[in-house]
């Protein structure tokens, strides 16, 4: 088996196996279908923008929830943002883990709400190293002259 | 998931209004969203289907620019609309989608063109406010190139009636 068909048969294992734990849903391979010739890096792209973007809305999250008296609907507003914006990516677990931290809020659990911040933090983290060494896998095909597969 | 609105505006006339992808070959769409992913997802998802976009970050921008802001005062030159079509979304801070929706209907250039609310959360009250205030579709987060599709085909159609 030569190095390309060995990296592309990694980087089906790898999005199996992303696919598998729930860190990506069907979504995600709709975001990869909206590449093209006009917009070539468009996933690394919107992937860079969500985890820019999510980092503010985590650290307003955590000022939010340090505040004497919580405003616990504006800590929802943010949360409801960051849920919007990990749906676009199919990122299910993330979604997933605002969803109960918008139960939290609803509930004007503070403890509840700290525990879930801990959690969206930890999921970020974890899902952004996973997508780094995908987005590099799939470098190391194209630099090779190897096309990247699929995603169904 | 989408709901068509049960009433359907009245047949556009020709004077003040263009069609949606019948007789314009690059439809203008204005995209209004107050999430900077959306937005771009939102565009290219447009892109894609041959459509010009401009995005606005919330719905004071979105007025300014189909020029219904406050301070401005709508020329006797102005008498067409900018835009074939407005997406907003619902949930923004300051001016909702809702609200928004209900200033573009207001407008005599802007009455005739279709405005589709899109929402991450399926809210039937919600949908149905907007469906009554005039709103041509109701569609949920995240779209799909088909669900562009779809609105597309809707809107030809409606342009036959």
């Amino acid at each position: 088996m030569d190095a390309v068909t060995q990296w592309q048969k990694q980087w089906f294992d790898y999005t199996q196996s992303l696919r598998r734990e729930g860190f990506l849903d069907d979504q995600f391979a709709q975001l990869k279908k909206l590449q093209d010739e006009s917009s070539p890096d468009f996933v690394v792209e919107v992937v860079s923008l969500f985890f820019q973007d999510s980092e503010k809305l985590l650290n307003n999250m955590g000022r939010a929830l340090e505040q004497n008296v919580v405003n616990f609907k504006q800590v929802d507003a943010y949360v409801h943002q960051f849920k919007g914006s990990s749906a676009w990516i199919g990122a299910l677990r993330l979604k997933n883990v605002c969803i109960n931290f918008r139960n939290s809020c609803e509930a004007q659990n503070l403890e509840g709400c700290l525990r879930c911040l801990q959690q969206v933090q930890q999921e970020s983290s974890a899902l952004k190293s996973k997508l780094e060494y995908l987005f590099r896998l799939e470098q190391q095909i194209v630099a090779a002259g190897g096309s990247i597969p699929i995603m169904e | 998931m989408e709901a068509s609105s049960a009433s359907s505006s009245s047949s556009s006339s020709s004077s003040s209004s263009k069609g949606f992808m019948e007789n314009v070959e690059q439809p203008h769409v204005l995209a209004v969203d107050d999430s900077i992913i959306d937005r771009k997802l939102i565009e290219k998802l447009l892109k894609n289907l041959s459509c010009k976009v401009t995005t606005a970050e919330n719905g004071l921008r979105a007025l300014e620019f189909l020029g219904l802001g406050d301070h401005q005062n709508s020329s006797l030159e102005d008498n067409v609309s900018k835009v074939n079509l407005v997406i907003t979304d619902y949930c923004m801070p300051g001016m909702t989608g809702y609200e928004l929706l209900k200033k573009i209907k207001e407008s005599s250039i802007m009455k005739e063109v279709p405005v589709v609310i899109m929402s991450s959360e399926y809210v039937p009250n919600r949908i149905n406010k907007c469906l009554e205030e005039g709103a041509q579709m109701f569609m949920l987060k995240p779209l799909r190139q088909s669900d562009i599709k779809k609105l597309r085909c809707h809107l030809m159609k409606l342009e036959r009636t």
